[in-house]
């Protein structure tokens, strides 16, 4: 069984080769069948393994896979081996999974791109990164997906490269992840000189024994890890990027953006969990961060045009509530909202993609409008997702996700009624935009009339997603609905469970039915706001607060013009002051000296006998008197 | 002894003539004229074998030489004119103060190794053929495949070059 | 025969030597300079014959013998070399051949 380990990782790595290297010379067909197969098969074996793993578990809850020695240097001793325990499991599931589903809707989706095969090898190089990630035993292998997945992002980001504004977006996606993963790559080495493995499971057997509770080491190791995980889940400050990052294809803002890369960062915190919990000042961290982030993205999501802006604040904003139930201490809380985050993410992104497609590639949402008829499986099924998101109660999964980690939140012993209020008024925002991003895009007057209905490689992998978007939830119920712990029961056997302050089972139930209850106020007052009236936005919009609110919250609450201001045309100053390069004049003077002298000299070689006869008399002259005087 | 100093001196007034002519052929009679003197001068020096080669050889043949390619290159009265114009008096003040150096500083050289000359000794034809075909043996082969290199250069050289062109060009100068 | 003081015949090589090397800067047609060398050739040859006289051998003599015929090979060669200088540049101009330049 854990032979399979190493052939789901390398199937999609044997496609990217395959497609690199040939791509160019295979008709279209075959590169959707290569192409999908590859992650076809994965998923099966993950799905066989996870069975066999959940059904006949091992010594310990996990799977080790050594396969050869990387590097031993010193004292550094790396292999490439894979551990795989209820964690990764998850995420190996819902990577294959909903990449799989990804891929086959990318057939016809990108059906008639010349860069056809490229596209797929490069999400088949994206997907096995990803596995190596979420495999890997010891740091720096995990630091190697974690590159592999930031390149992918940055090629797959400028895919349509002519258009040089997605070069700048891929390269601004790059950079500020860049800043991240130097962060991590510092934690790396910190770990290496305090641990001397870079292993990760002896790591976390041995801090609890070197380091003491809130010991400095711990929280500069933790802040740094910290430091890389914000960069890759686009959390503050680094999370100005992912808005940007859309101008790449659907597919690939489903896959990357909302489903697996951004969620690198919350698996690094699960995974190093051990050292969260010795430094509580970090733990404390990601919680503000994450609030902070997902009140700063809830709010722009609110005031956005492009209906993939929307949806990339809204990445931002879940990821943030991921975030936030790690730093109280919710563990399986936040990989459960992971879970469901992906599935309907992924789908809300696949159907903003299916219906741009259709309308001549607009991406305003206030051009399209009257959709819901004229495209119905995509309207159900981004129904459905927009329900999961904003936490409709009792039927989406989302609810019972986000249920949960405001119910741990509220009630943990790191947590509060705080953070709870304000992750409350999060999840009304949300609820908002999503109603908003709905009401606008598939109901009102027909906008664009859409081309033609999207065929079955894009419909049935939406069907499918928007059934798991349903359905996914009721694994993992509260006490006062079943209390069915299916999820966090296979996910403990990991990391640890919260710890909560004793609170009774009607607060529970107390809470649930406010936030029910908020969520469906903020879909009426999103009913009364977007469709009856809409005049009563506009003229907010007109007056001297609402456009400096607008404007504002549209531009991510000003941080691109402040790191813009701050870093980035200090930058730009230094290096056209330096365009002469005057480190190089150097090199350059030498050069340039003697070029000089050449043209000195040259003057002497100007072809004519009598002249070289001339220099030979005088040399003649000069020898003879030497001669003479010595 | 007086007539080494006459013959001296017509040598070198007959070479100053030769290199201020503006007409080759005056040039190239002054240079017979030069070499002559030089040979009377060698015989005087007890050379007979050296002078008449140079008689014969240098006056004879290689003098006969530059005449004809004279002829060759119709050097004559019409020339002079481009010669009057390239003759430029400023352009000896160098050359000759270069001269005027060097003559002083071999003249200082020559004197400074004063060195008395044996009685007049004749070395004639005999001494040299002898000695030629003695020690110097290898010197006359060289000088053998030397001059057999001057006859094939010359030959290359003098050759009319003619442009053969490739047959399809051809085509397109017929048309 | 005469008694010549070896430094009066040295300085007259000299002298010849010069003249050829004045005539060989200043003038510019090809065929002058080409007669200039064969006046410093001829006046090196006059310095050899005068050492061989002041020692009483052969050897200077089989030295100007091969100056001799040095210089017909050379003449021969550079002649024909003129020839070809003016069928290429149609002028006897030396400071035409300047290609070398730079």
């Amino acid at each position: 069984m854990v032979d399979l380990v190493p052939v789901i990782v390398l199937l999609p790595l044997v496609i990217f080769l395959l497609l690199a290297f040939f791509g160019h010379r295979l008709s279209t067909s075959v590169i959707a069948v290569l192409a999908v197969s590859g992650t076809f098969i994965s998923t099966i074996l993950t799905l066989v393994l996870g069975w066999s793993f959940l059904s006949s578990p091992p010594e310990g809850f996990f799977l080790a896979a050594h396969l050869w020695e990387w590097m031993s240097a010193g004292g550094l001793s790396v292999a490439i081996s894979f551990h795989l325990d209820t964690l990764s499991l998850v995420f190996m599931f819902v990577i294959t999974f909903v990449g799989f589903l990804i891929l086959v809707y990318s057939t016809e989706f990108m059906q008639g791109d010349e860069g056809y095969a490229r596209f797929f090898a490069y999400i088949n190089l994206f997907i096995a990164s990803m596995l190596i990630l979420v495999l890997a035993d010891n740091l720096l292998l995990m630091y190697l997906g974690w590159e592999g997945v930031g390149l992918c992002s940055y090629l797959l980001i400028g895919f349509w490269y002519q258009d040089p504004a997605n070069g700048y977006a891929a390269r601004k996606a790059f950079i500020m992840t860049r800043i991240g993963d130097t962060a991590l790559i510092i934690g790396l080495l910190l770990m290496f000189m305090e641990f001397d493995t870079l292993n990760i499971a002896e790591i976390l057997a041995a801090a609890p024994s070197k380091w003491a509770q809130g010991e400095p080491t711990a929280t500069l190791a933790a802040f740094l890890l910290l430091g890389g995980a914000i960069g890759k889940s686009a959390q503050l400050p680094l999370q100005t990027w992912l808005p940007d990052a859309m101008a790449g294809p659907s597919p690939v803002s489903a896959l990357i953006h909302a489903a697996t890369m951004v969620t690198a960062g919350v698996y690094l915190i699960a995974r190093t969990h051990t050292i969260f919990e010795l430094a509580p000042m970090a733990q404390q961290a990601v919680a503000i961060i994450g609030t902070a982030t997902l009140l700063l993205a809830g709010f722009s999501a609110l005031v956005q045009k492009d209906i993939k802006r929307v949806l990339a604040y809204s990445t931002m904003s879940q990821i943030g509530y991921m975030f936030l139930a790690l730093g109280v201490g919710a563990w399986s809380a936040g990989i459960f909202h992971f879970m469901i985050h992906a599935f309907f993410k992924a789908l809300l992104f696949l159907g903003a993609g299916a219906v741009i497609l259709v309308v001549h590639h607009e991406h305003n949402m206030f051009k399209m409008g009257g959709l819901y008829k004229k495209l119905p499986v995509v309207f159900w099924t981004f129904l459905i997702a927009s329900a999961s998101l904003a936490a409709l109660p009792l039927v989406s999964a989302g609810f019972y996700s986000k249920d949960l980690i405001l119910w741990e939140v509220f009630a943990s012993e790191s947590g509060g009624t705080t953070l709870w209020l304000l992750a409350f008024a999060g999840a009304f925002i949300t609820a908002l935009y999503t109603a908003r991003m709905v009401l606008v895009t598939f109901f009102g007057k027909t906008g664009i009339e859409p081309t033609n209905r999207p065929g079955p490689r894009i419909a049935i992998p939406l069907v499918i997603l928007a059934v798991l978007s349903l359905a996914g939830g009721f694994i993992e119920l509260p006490h006062s609905m079943g209390h069915i712990q299916l999820f966090s029961g296979i996910i403990h056997h990991t990391l640890p469970p919260v710890t909560l302050r004793g609170l009774s089972a009607s607060s529970e139930l107390i809470l649930q039915i406010i936030t029910g209850l908020s969520c469906l106020v903020a879909i009426a007052l999103a009913y009364l706001l977007y469709r009856r009236n809409t005049a009563l936005v506009n003229n907010f919009k007109q007056t001297g607060l609402g456009a400096w609110l607008h404007s504002f919250w549209n531009s991510g609450w000003g941080f691109d013009s402040v790191y813009q201001a701050l870093l980035v045309n200090p930058v730009v100053a230094l290096s056209r002051i330096n365009k002469n390069d005057v480190i190089d004049l150097i090199s350059v003077g030498l050069s340039e000296v003697l070029a000089r002298t050449n043209r000195v000299m040259v003057t002497t070689q100007n072809g004519k006998i009598r002249w070289y006869m001339t220099v030979i008399v005088i040399g003649a002259i000069i020898t003879i008197t030497i001669s003479i005087l010595i | 002894m007086v007539l080494f100093y006459i013959a001296a001196f017509v040598a070198v007034v007959s070479t100053f003539m030769v290199i201020t002519r503006l007409n080759a052929v005056h040039a190239l009679v002054y240079l017979v004229v030069s070499l002559l003197s030089v040979a009377v001068t060698f015989y005087l020096l007890g050379a007979p074998f050296a002078a008449a080669l140079e008689v014969i050889i240098y006056a004879g043949a290689i003098m006969v030489l530059f005449i004809f390619v004279v002829m060759m290159l119709h050097l004559g009265d019409k020339s002079v004119a481009q010669e009057q114009a390239w003759f430029n008096l400023s352009m000896w003040i160098g050359p000759g103060i270069l001269s005027l150096i060097l003559f002083v500083e071999i003249f200082y050289l020559i004197l400074s190794n004063p060195n008395e000359s044996r009685g007049q000794v004749v070395v004639d034809a005999r001494q040299v053929g002898i000695t030629l075909y003695g020690p110097y043996i290898i010197a006359v082969e060289l000088a053998a495949v030397l001059l057999m290199a001057g006859i094939v250069g010359a030959y290359y050289l003098g050759k009319e070059k003619t442009t053969v062109l490739h047959r399809f060009l051809k085509k397109q100068e017929d048309g | 025969m005469v008694e010549v003081p070896l430094t009066h015949g040295l300085v007259l090589a000299v002298i010849l030597f010069l003249l050829g090397l004045v005539g060989l800067l200043t003038r510019r047609n090809i065929f002058f300079m080409m007669m200039s060398v064969e006046i410093m050739l001829n006046a090196a040859g006059l310095a050899f014959i005068v050492g061989s006289s002041r020692w009483a051998e052969a050897d200077g003599q089989l030295m100007f013998i091969f100056i001799l015929s040095m210089a017909a090979a050379e003449v021969a060669v550079g002649l024909a070399l003129i020839l070809r200088f003016y069928k290429e540049y149609d002028t006897l101009d030396a400071d035409a051949a300047s290609k070398m330049k730079g």
